[in-house]
């Protein structure tokens, strides 16, 4: 039973931050952008929450928690604002390949992240030095009382406040797209642009928002990441392939966020279920980490093959809008 | 036609798509977009480093071209990348996103390595050299095709595939290290044969990396006829063009579609053999190491890891100048292929 409370406390740990990125992305595609650059915006995100509290820690006398977790949400949400900026500015304004501008941007942000994630390491005197604990322990704080509740509060409020945040983003997500008339508009524009350009919405201004607002929430992931996963600490890589495996819950929640939500259960679970399987050896353990992707794979096949609309990547996705080839 | 841009000022800017562009114009667009993009760098490079930037491309220069042994290595990372370029240009013409250049290089030079572990020192050296182009290309093909299936058949959107086949390839790769690992517990394979160079590329034209280059070479020109001269490069082309009137010409859609993506992948497995068997040796995760994805503009770029090693940088810094300068090169096309106009209107 405790192996059982653990197992799903650390893949829910492991999933909140893909869920973030999913939802970002979500967004994102409902407009008809592939944003490829989805992992480079989380690597920037996090750096950035993690630069904002170093240096607000270190330059006054006694940081409160609070102000440093609202400084390290404002750069994070800024930086990954900038990424989005690039973006959006290359694929919409310029109309450049969509999937050239994302690859590059993940090579940027990778990049971007690591180099000041690493430098900072070296200003606090080695790697895995730099510690912003008191920021953290704020990204950190549990429900009081309630996640001593034995099981229940275990499984459900033992959690920082972002792992909340994720969830309630999702959710607001699915609302919007679905039932607003802002929301149904966006879809419009993802499915058919030059549809939604003769109904009168203006198609660049809807695919720059959705694209910038959804970096924002991305880069929560990569915040989430730094502050509540590790702890307020940075190591190189560390946040690995999961900004691709956002890409991928994106496929298996069939485009809904709310989806997204479970999903990111099962592949935080499938993520860390190599360590809970007794008697694997080291290379079958390597085996078993595929099991994300080959998940979605299959996904991505089924839906293709059932051809069911609503399930269906949106029709423009991946393709510049060239107003006068319509 | 166009798009107008009302400000409040009543300056119109007025986008125009260029029906034809001189060569020389759009060289000088390019041009003054790499110019830019080094000024940027620059202006990071002094923010971050304090470090003056021309030193740094000296540097840089210095690195590509420096020594005999350096242009060697500049040339074998020129020529792998373009031969990658090549091969995702057919899927490209065909409007294929083949994403999964990384996961086809990376199969390649997991069959190339498995041949050199299992073969390498039993076989003739030709005979093992040709082997390991054969079975690598014949492995990224594999890799390429599965993606093309489902997409010619069920319509699958080949970019999220192709981008989840590399991650499943990492994984395979992940695997066989455990199986090969040498020394035991390094987690890493090692440099395979070193004592008996096994199945390692022979010296050709004074240099270990000569025959790649000429097998690139080689590759190169193929596909170019392949591409403008035959049957084949017309009609994926055409199904680029629009599927709808390659159907209604009676072009075989599903076909072209899987003929070019095992095309496109063979060419990307044959690089994976250049890395491993030509020149690292080895096999890890970051065989590919990225090459996959920017393939075509980095080419441009092969020095940039240098900056690294000689200025005291980690490779994320290099990274970064690569990122800036993918940024302008890529958002230059659009000055390439539109005209912009900026006037005064005139009142209503």
């Amino acid at each position: 039973m405790a192996v059982l409370i653990t197992f799903i406390q650390r893949s829910i740990g492991q999933g909140i931050a893909i869920l973030f990125g999913a939802t970002g992305e979500i967004l994102t595609e409902k407009s008809g952008n592939l944003n490829l650059g989805i992992p480079g915006i989380m690597y920037m995100g996090g750096v950035a929450g993690l630069l904002g509290a170093f240096f607000y820690e270190n330059g006054t006398a006694n940081p409160s928690p609070l102000a440093g977790m609202l400084i390290s949400i404002i750069c994070c949400l800024l930086c990954s604002l900038l990424g989005g900026l690039i973006y959006t500015f290359l694929t919409v304004t310029l109309r450049a390949n969509q999937n050239v501008v994302g690859l590059a941007l993940t090579t940027f942000g990778t990049g971007f992240g690591n180099f000041f994630g690493g430098s900072i390491s070296k200003m606090a005197g080695g790697v895995g030095q730099i510690s912003v604990k008191t920021t953290a322990s704020a990204f950190r704080a549990k429900i009081p009382g309630l996640s001593g509740i034995p099981v229940i509060g275990q499984l459900l409020f033992n959690y920082g406040f972002l792992t909340y945040l994720a969830i309630i983003l999702a959710v607001v997500c699915t609302y919007f797209l679905k039932r607003t008339r802002i929301g149904l508009h966006l879809v419009a524009v993802g499915e058919s642009p030059a549809t939604a350009d003769s109904a009168g919405i203006n198609v660049p201004k809807y695919k720059y928002t959705a694209t910038l607002v959804g970096s924002m929430i991305a880069g929560l992931g990569g915040l989430y990441f730094v502050m509540e996963y590790l702890g307020g600490t940075w190591s190189n890589n560390g946040f690995g392939d999961r900004g691709w495996l956002a890409v991928a819950l994106v496929i298996l929640a069939l485009w809904n966020p709310s989806n997204a939500i479970w999903g990111s259960l099962v592949f935080g679970a499938l993520y860390i279920i190599y360590i809970y399987i007794p008697g694997l050896s080291r290379a079958q353990q390597e085996l078993c980490k595929m099991l994300p992707y080959l998940v979605t794979l299959i996904v991505l096949v089924i839906t293709s093959r059932r051809n069911k609309p609503e399930n269906q990547p949106p029709a423009s996705l991946g393709l510049s809008y060239f107003r006068e080839e319509r | 036609m166009s798009k107008q841009n009302n400000t409040s000022g009543r300056t119109v800017i007025h986008m125009e798509k260029r029906n034809s562009i001189s060569r020389k114009k759009a060289w000088t667009i390019r041009l003054t977009a790499v110019l830019l993009s080094l000024i940027v760098c620059a202006i990071v490079i002094v923010a971050i480093t304090k470090q003056n930037p021309l030193q740094v491309y000296a540097g840089i220069i210095q690195g590509a071209v420096g020594s005999k042994r350096r242009i060697w290595v500049t040339v074998r990372e020129t020529v792998i990348l373009l031969v990658i370029a090549v091969g995702l240009v057919p899927a490209f013409r065909m409007r294929f996103w083949n994403i999964g250049a990384e996961g086809q290089i990376l199969m390649g030079g997991a069959a190339s390595a498995a041949l050199m572990i299992y073969l390498g020192n039993k076989l003739p050296l030709p005979v093992a050299l040709i082997l390991i182009i054969a079975v690598s290309a014949v492995a990224g093909m594999l890799w390429g095709i599965i993606p093309a299936f489902f997409k010619a058949y069920f319509n699958t959107n080949e970019t999220l595939f192709t981008l989840m086949m590399n991650y499943v390839a990492t994984q395979i790769i992940n695997f066989l290290i455990c199986i090969w690992e040498n020394p035991k517990g390094s987690n890493t394979v090692g440099v395979i044969n070193s004592k008996t160079k096994g199945g390692w590329f022979p010296k050709v034209f004074g240099s270990e990396y000569g025959l790649s280059v000429l097998i690139v070479l080689v590759v190169t020109v193929l596909i170019t006829m392949y591409m403008n001269y035959s049957k084949h490069g017309y009609e994926l082309a055409v199904v680029g063009e629009s599927t709808e009137t390659a159907r209604y010409a009676g072009i075989n859609v599903k076909n072209v579609i899987i003929r070019t993506m095992c095309l496109s992948g063979a060419v990307c497995g044959l690089a994976g053999a250049l890395i491993v068997s030509g020149a690292s040796h080895t096999i890890s995760t970051s065989t590919a190491g990225g090459r996959g994805f920017t393939a075509i503009i980095v080419a441009w770029m092969s020095g940039s890891i240098q900056i690294a090693t000689q200025f005291g940088l980690n490779e994320n810094a290099s990274d970064i100048i690569t990122g800036i300068l993918l940024f302008f090169l890529i958002g230059c096309e659009f000055f390439v292929n539109y005209k912009l106009s900026v006037y005064k209107e005139k009142e209503a």
